[in-house]
């Protein structure tokens, strides 16, 4: 009886779930762009980041909900637990020890454990001004490192900033394969590094996966890594394969050569949705709202846009609602200032600019800008008000929204002049070199809790004389917001750190240092058998959680 | 012949030479430098990094000196290092470039290999039916966007019907290579066969109107003997012409066949390297490219003379 009841049990089991998928197979994920170095630490790409998700992990990193979270060390050092300590540094200012422990069970692919060792190694490979690493300013800031054992080790920061859990973006490299070719040649590292010249060795792994084989600037093949220490990958394989062309990217989806398009190197907004509507009962398509900020940089050198009202009537008289729900399908949400809202820090109550022409229009009457014949507004002089509106030719979203401010400041009576140029040109030179004369549409790219130091700090104006370093194209300069950056940096109370965002948002509204747009969205097209990818929205890729990525059946 | 050849290999290295200046002159005039373009990618850059890796990269130096540097390291069999692959400049090119010429000369065959018999065909008799068909077919090739062109066959070939690969390199076995390849030949085939027909048709029709053919005519000869024996040799003289200058022009047609299909070649190399500012790679890859096309040319003189017995090479 007993064994009729436990075979009925099990045939009931059975027909009410679903068989469980069996773990397997090989997910092919098309790319639009190829890495150009494999080394963690040299240039920064999205597509190297993406492909690292999954070999590498870097010490901390952004979770989905945006929280700082640990990926190689245990726990985020903590000024309550004692494993951040406030300090004074050799000379004399403010600074921090940050104690992290490295995961017991880290393991290379070769089989030689994740030691302080290669912390070390690292810390002095970025330390090196020849070593080609790119944010050597990091480094810098770590002036000392103590390694206390084999897994747990301090780093000594020259100043106190808010967010001293996160250690940068520091990424590990393994010693026992580096520190030769390193010690070698430290000038030459960045051409010889085994990322490049043996990128399958399994000793440059710990991730979920490892290389197994590529083909330069078309294909990267992944196979699972024995060592990995965490929850065992769902895919044998996984081949990332670069195809530029986004039509062709397409073509290869629809022909099954491969299984998902990446959100930030694939499909653009308006492809993704022309194929979500052609093709969305086979596929999921998920739009992803990015920290990447489109706007409108006005060059301040102007005396017509630094007149704080005239950046008000240019924003008032844009009709962005309607700009992001006609050409966007409303995916790409309205943004009020640098801040995003899905960031912890925004403010809900700033103000927001909507679109309101009789307002935009008395504003310019009240800036001395009056209708003159032709409708065009002229001041006093009789000059007549015109502006020039720049951006990436051949970037189509672009240049409909361009077209569409034309015609919309047409009607308050703004003659703007269209002049666009390739993306090499506008942001090698004009961009960085404010030669733009009036307005320049772009984006900025920023990550959780950002601080908007390089792009609104009166020092970070690019000049000839700072080898036109610093974002702060438009050349805005407010002493104001000066201090806010300062005090928000150093702040650690989360608290009083957000009264102070708020503050920072306040002002930026009120002051216009840019003319916010929207926030750019990613569209990920992922085939509806697979789950568990989750787009993060900010820099720290989706595959840094590819273990939870799963067959939907079997 | 020999003093021939060598004219034309010393000729050839001062091509070369200057090529190299004026290339290397003009990507260093395009704005921005590659730590440019790093810093509007990365805002944790400081105005003391920026400082530093153009020391590093050399980029601080004059453009002069700069190019004699690499100038000296060439000859001395360092071509460098490329910045957007991490790799020496032949591990990237070599391999690239035989992948292009594969593409290229089955390409190229391809079309010869049709446009031939359609040109024949075209020629025996100017306005009608054949020509009508010849040309239209022919315009019809010249006029079709390659890049829609390709598209198409993918739609075609591998979404509709799924016989072949919308694009990649392929395992590396000759079976599933000659699978990849067969679109971008396909693709670019069609897309240069036009020009080939309306070449060799012309040619064709001015080589039937000289006397000798007349005469062939009046000797009692077939017309697709006339045609074979005295009015094609004649008649491939500006085609072989045609061709060789033909070859530079396919490696940037190549350039958006390659990007659509994924192939990797030299065309979407050397665009890669100039757009990313690699400038070892980009000058490495137009002085091969250049090479290509000048070997192509003393071939087609070579070929005048095997052609055309009155001419010959001192």
């Amino acid at each position: 009886m007993r064994l009729i009841l436990l075979v009925l049990a099990l045939l009931v089991g059975a027909l009410a779930s679903p068989p469980a998928a069996r773990a397997g197979g090989t997910l092919t994920i098309g790319l639009t762009q190829y890495p150009a170095t494999l080394n963690p630490n040299i240039e920064s790409m999205l597509a190297k980041v993406y492909v690292e998700g999954m070999t590498l992990r870097p010490l901390t990193a952004y979770d989905q909900d945006w929280k700082p979270v640990c990926m190689v060390c245990t726990e985020l050092p903590d000024l309550a637990k004692g494993t951040a300590q406030l300090e004074t540094t050799p000379d004399g200012r403010k600074g921090i020890a940050v104690t992290y422990s490295l995961q017991p069970d880290a393991t290379w692919g070769d089989g030689t454990p994740v030691t302080t060792d290669d912390v070390k190694f690292t810390w002095e490979v970025g330390r090196n001004p020849n070593s080609g690493v790119s944010n050597f300013e990091l480094y810098k800031r770590i002036y000392k490192l103590d390694v206390l054992d084999a897994k747990r080790f301090t780093f000594h920061l020259d100043r106190v900033d808010f967010d001293y859990q996160s250690a940068g973006d520091f990424r590990l490299l393994p010693a026992h394969i580096e520190r030769p070719i390193f010690e070698a040649d430290p000038a030459q590292y960045r051409f010889r590094t085994a990322f490049d010249s043996d990128p399958t060795n399994p000793g440059l792994a710990f991730g979920p996966y490892k290389i197994v084989s590529l083909t330069p600037g078309s294909e990267i093949v992944l196979a699972r890594n024995p060592t990995w220490w965490g929850e065992k990958p769902f895919f044998d394989r996984v081949v990332l394969r670069t195809i530029e062309n986004t039509a062709a990217l397409e073509a290869n989806l629809l022909s099954g050569s491969i299984d998902m398009i990446a959100g930030s190197l694939g499909l653009s907004l308006d492809q993704a949705l022309a194929f979500e509507k052609r093709h969305g009962d086979a596929y999921r398509v998920i739009y992803k709202p990015r920290l990447v900020y489109e706007h409108l940089a006005p060059n301040l050198d102007n005396p017509i846009l630094a007149d704080l009202k005239v950046r008000q009537a240019l924003l008032l008289g844009a009709d962005r609602e309607t700009i992001s729900k006609q050409l966007f399908a409303g995916k790409q949400p309205v943004a009020d200032s640098s801040v995003s809202p899905l960031d912890w820090i925004y403010d809900p109550d700033v103000e927001h600019y909507p679109y309101d022409p009789a307002r935009a229009g008395r504003l310019l009457d009240e800036a001395g800008w009056h209708r003159g014949p032709g409708g065009i507004r002229r001041n006093d002089k009789g000059e007549p008000l015109r502006l020039s509106l720049m951006t990436t030719a051949g970037n189509r979203s672009r240049e409909l929204v361009e077209q569409v401010l034309q015609a919309q400041w047409k009607q308050l009576g703004i003659e703007v002049t269209i002049k666009n140029e390739p993306a090499r040109v506008f942001f090698g030179q004009t961009v960085t070199q404010r030669a733009f004369p009036g307005l320049a549409m772009f984006a900025w790219l920023s990550s959780p809790e950002n601080v908007p130091r390089t792009t609104l700090y009166c020092d970070q104006i690019p000049t000839a004389e700072n080898h036109w370093a610093g974002q702060n194209v438009q050349g805005y300069c407010n002493k104001d917001m000066d201090r806010l950056i300062d005090a928000i940096e150093t702040e650690l109370d989360r608290d009083k750190r957000k009264a102070l965002w708020a503050r920072l948002q306040a002002r930026y509204a009120e002051t216009l240092p840019a003319l916010p747009l929207y926030w750019r969205a990613d569209p990920y097209v992922l085939p509806k058998w697979l789950e568990g990818v989750r787009p993060t929205g900010h820099q720290n890729p989706t595959t840094l959680w590819i273990e939870n990525w799963r067959r939907k059946d079997g | 012949m020999t003093a021939f050849l060598g004219r034309r290999l010393v000729e050839s290295l001062i091509v070369l030479l200057v090529m190299s200046f004026v290339v290397y002159g003009l990507i260093g005039l395009m704005p921005g430098d590659p730590i440019d373009l790093m810093v509007t990618a990365d805002p944790h850059l400081t105005p003391a990094d920026l400082v530093r890796l153009k020391a590093l990269y050399g980029l601080d130096q004059p453009l002069l000196e700069r190019y004699w540097n690499w100038l000296t390291a060439a000859l001395g069999g360092d071509l460098g290092y490329s910045r957007l692959f991490a790799l020496p400049v032949e591990a990237i090119l070599l391999p690239r470039l035989a992948n292009t010429l594969t593409l290229m000369g089955l390409a190229f065959a391809a079309a010869a290999l049709i446009a031939l018999p359609g040109a024949m065909l075209a020629a025996r008799r100017p306005g009608g039916l054949a020509d009508g068909a010849v040309n239209l077919a022919a315009f019809a090739g010249i006029s079709l966007p390659p890049f829609w062109l390709a598209i198409l066959l993918i739609m075609l070939f591998a979404v509709a019907l799924g016989w072949l690969p919308a694009g990649g390199m392929g395992s590396g076995s000759l079976a599933s290579t000659a699978r990849h390849l067969a679109l971008p030949v396909l693709a670019l085939t069609l897309a240069s066969v036009g020009g080939h027909l309306r070449y060799l048709r012309a040619s064709l029709i001015e080589a039937l109107r000289a006397d000798h053919i007349r005469t062939a005519r009046a000797k009692g000869l077939s017309e697709p003997q006339v045609i074979w024996r005295h009015a094609l040799r004649n008649a491939l003289i500006p085609y072989v012409t045609i061709l060789a200058l033909d070859f530079g022009t396919l490696f940037s047609g190549a350039l958006i066949t390659e990007t659509i299909f994924g192939w990797l070649g030299m065309g979407k190399t050397i665009y890669d390297a100039i757009m990313g500012n690699d400038y070892n790679l980009a000058l490495v890859g137009l002085l091969l490219a250049t090479t290509t096309v000048l070997l192509a040319n003393l071939l087609a003189d070579l070929a005048y003379a095997w052609l055309d017995p009155r001419v010959s090479y001192r």
